[in-house]
């Protein structure tokens, strides 16, 4: 991999990282209300995959999406806004942290409900199909999703219309507390799309050129008309299911312990300055430089007005 | 005029508008063979028996620039996707704070009245109605089906249809001319002087009927179909009362928290019309039951002229 793809990854997953600490400072602060699910663990999978798309494909993302908007190029000072509930947000204050969406650069929203955006991607595959531009769709969800019926008859979907559509599983283990272990029969995720014989790989989902490669690989077969594919990133979230004082954490501390060993930004940054990438001072403009960014979004979230109450009329139905 | 079948006159408008707009999908598990012939397969898609995967998939591909045609074929498939129809498709226009439009048209069969038994038999629509962000059309013949699915294909919302089953061959007239028929327009099918029938899908006919038999009596009803639940034209339903006084709300779904409720607490609470009435609002609804199978039992649970005419003569006292 070249080293200008490689400092474009990691300056992608460090702002996504920045982005998510500065999100659960203010919120642990009190700043920030709703639920709010932290991408943190899981930045190499947003970051190697949306790297090979263009603003014609398009995603769609689940209730752990700031990640995916960040990585498709959305714009952080709208996300916060959104985040805090302003007129200025994405949604103008009605989607909030669960369901931001950028449709001018093919994000097609997040969604709050497990499985539930499998159909909504088979769509926005279907259409890049019929424009016939070779554009793709991907979509992403977790270990949890892939015990939703919606997951199945998306899979069955895409497989018989040879849908141009990438699957990006994020395996974190966990649906809120309860192991896939437990709730999966299939045990390896990927033998239930090879049961509807579409092409599939696991791979270590917080190594970011792992995933950048696998997924090049994944989106050249889409583009070439080959129909679906189905990549299963093993990863890990660092923080609870949501950000709360009250909700309990399962998950056994030595377990935490050595995901967090495996922390796909120090990895990769270890490895640009140990194969002479980036240097220290390097790293720390790059830093400062996407602290500055998510300074100036919070900044603008934390300025911009809130809405009038009555603009709840509004966006009901469109013109 | 030319006389054509309800389900030719709502096959017309999709090839009509199919030709205009190329960029429109058909989703069914059992696609129109005219539909097929004239586009392909393409865009004609085959679906598996999968209602969320498809019915979510109309979401994707609207917010992806194309407009879709779902048939579901009956409402009881409809609750399969409910997933998609109740999290997605009502509120994603609003979620996504208008970014986005979703045009789509939703199709799928109502009613009871052929031995289907309960689960093929629903009337759901009141539930859609409680979900702000879908619209919700209720075609009561081959005219209403053809005008209302033209304007349905030019929304830029997802529109639900309900067509009651029993309506599918019923023949009318239906003009070779392009036409449109605005939502929230109800019909006056039939002017009165003495009770106001509102009256849905199916039991628009069932009240004409009811109408001719009363008008042997001297009885003068005015028949009002609202011809969409959402947008839902109260205006004509007030003006009427406030000429009537009495209402009779006629509706196959089952009367608790149905329609027919709406229209009542609608009328009561405005006050105007509210000091026109002269008598109390009464409803005459689907039994508060899962449709039984056996015919005795069935037409029991269902509205029918009888019932209506029996609270017509209640209402006039």
């Amino acid at each position: 991999m070249d080293a200008q793809t490689q400092i474009e990854l990691f300056t992608t997953m460090l702002t996504i990282r920045r982005f998510e600490e500065r999100v659960a400072a203010e919120f642990y602060a009190g700043n920030i209300f709703g639920f709010i699910h932290s991408y943190i663990g899981q930045e190499a999978i947003a970051t190697g995959v949306c790297r090979h798309l263009t603003t014609e494909d398009r995603i769609v993302s689940h209730h752990r999406g700031h990640g995916h908007c960040i990585a498709k190029g959305a714009d952080m000072k709208r996300m916060m806004a959104e985040i805090l509930g302003k007129k200025t947000g994405y949604c103008k204050g009605k989607g909030g942290s669960m369901h931001i969406a950028d449709f001018s650069i093919g994000m097609l929203g997040a969604d709050g409900i497990v499985g539930a955006g499998l159909p909504i991607a088979t769509g926005a595959a279907l259409a890049a199909k019929l424009e016939g531009k070779r554009n793709v769709a991907a979509v992403f969800f977790g270990d949890g999703a892939c015990q939703e019926g919606e997951f199945h008859e998306a899979l069955n979907l895409a497989a018989i219309w040879k849908l141009p559509l990438l699957f990006v599983c994020e395996n974190n283990h966990y649906g809120v507390n309860t192991p896939a272990s437990y709730s999966l029969a299939a045990g390896e995720i990927t033998r239930m799309p090879a049961a509807y014989h579409i092409p599939n790989k696991a791979v270590h989902g917080n190594d970011v050129e792992t995933v950048h490669e696998a997924a090049e690989e994944a989106i050249g077969l889409l583009r070439q008309g080959e129909g679906p594919y189905f990549l299963e990133c093993e990863t890990y979230r660092w923080h609870k299911h949501y950000l709360s004082d009250v909700l309990v954490d399962l998950r056994p501390p030595e377990e935490l312990e050595s995901w967090a060993n495996k922390c796909p930004v120090a990895a990769f940054q270890a490895k640009l300055l140990r194969e002479n990438v980036l240097t220290r001072a390097d790293l720390e403009r790059i830093d400062q430089e996407i602290l500055g960014k998510v300074e100036e979004a919070y900044r603008y979230g934390l300025e911009s007005p809130y809405p009038e109450p009555e603009d709840a009329l509004e966006d009901v139905y469109s013109s | 005029m030319r006389e054509i079948t309800y389900e030719q006159a709502a096959t017309e408008a999709i090839l009509e508008e199919f030709r205009r707009d190329p960029r429109t999908v058909h989703l069914a598990t059992d696609p129109i063979p005219e539909l097929e012939q004239e586009f392909g397969p393409e865009r004609i898609r085959v679906t598996p028996i999968a209602e969320n995967s498809f019915v979510g998939a109309a979401i994707g591909l609207a917010g992806s620039g194309f407009r879709t045609v779902a048939n579901l074929r009956m409402a009881t498939f409809g609750f399969v996707a409910m997933d998609q129809f109740m999290n997605h498709a009502a509120k994603i226009t609003y979620m996504f704070g208008g970014q986005a439009k979703f045009p789509i048209l939703y199709r799928m069969t109502v009613g009871a009245g052929i031995s289907a038994a309960a689960e093929h038999s629903v009337t759901p629509y009141p539930m859609y109605m409680n979900a702000p962000g879908l619209k919700v059309i209720l075609p009561a013949t081959p005219y209403d089906v053809k005008g209302l699915f033209k304007t349905a294909l030019r929304d830029n919302n997802p529109v639900v249809s309900f067509e009651h089953v029993a309506l599918a061959e019923l023949k009318g007239e239906v003009p070779e001319e392009e036409y449109f028929i605005p939502f929230g327009q109800a019909a006056v099918r039939r002017e009165g002087t003495d009770v106001t029938v509102v009256a849905l899908a199916k039991m628009v006919h069932e009240s004409l009927a009811a109408a001719d038999e009363l008008a042997a009596e001297g009885i003068s009803l005015e028949v009002i179909d609202p011809r969409t639940l959402v947008p839902l034209d109260r205006t004509t339903i007030f003006e009427s009362l406030r000429k009537t006084g009495r209402l009779v709300v006629v509706d196959e779904a089952c009367q608790t928290c149905g329609a027919a409720a709406e229209i009542v607490a609608l009328v009561t609470s405005d006050p105007e019309t509210f000091a026109a009435l002269k008598s109390a609002p009464a409803r005459v609804c689907g039994l508060d039951v899962p449709i039984p199978f056996s015919p005795p039992m069935e037409n029991y649970a269902i509205p029918n002229k009888a019932k209506i005419v029996a609270a017509v003569r209640t209402a006039m006292g």
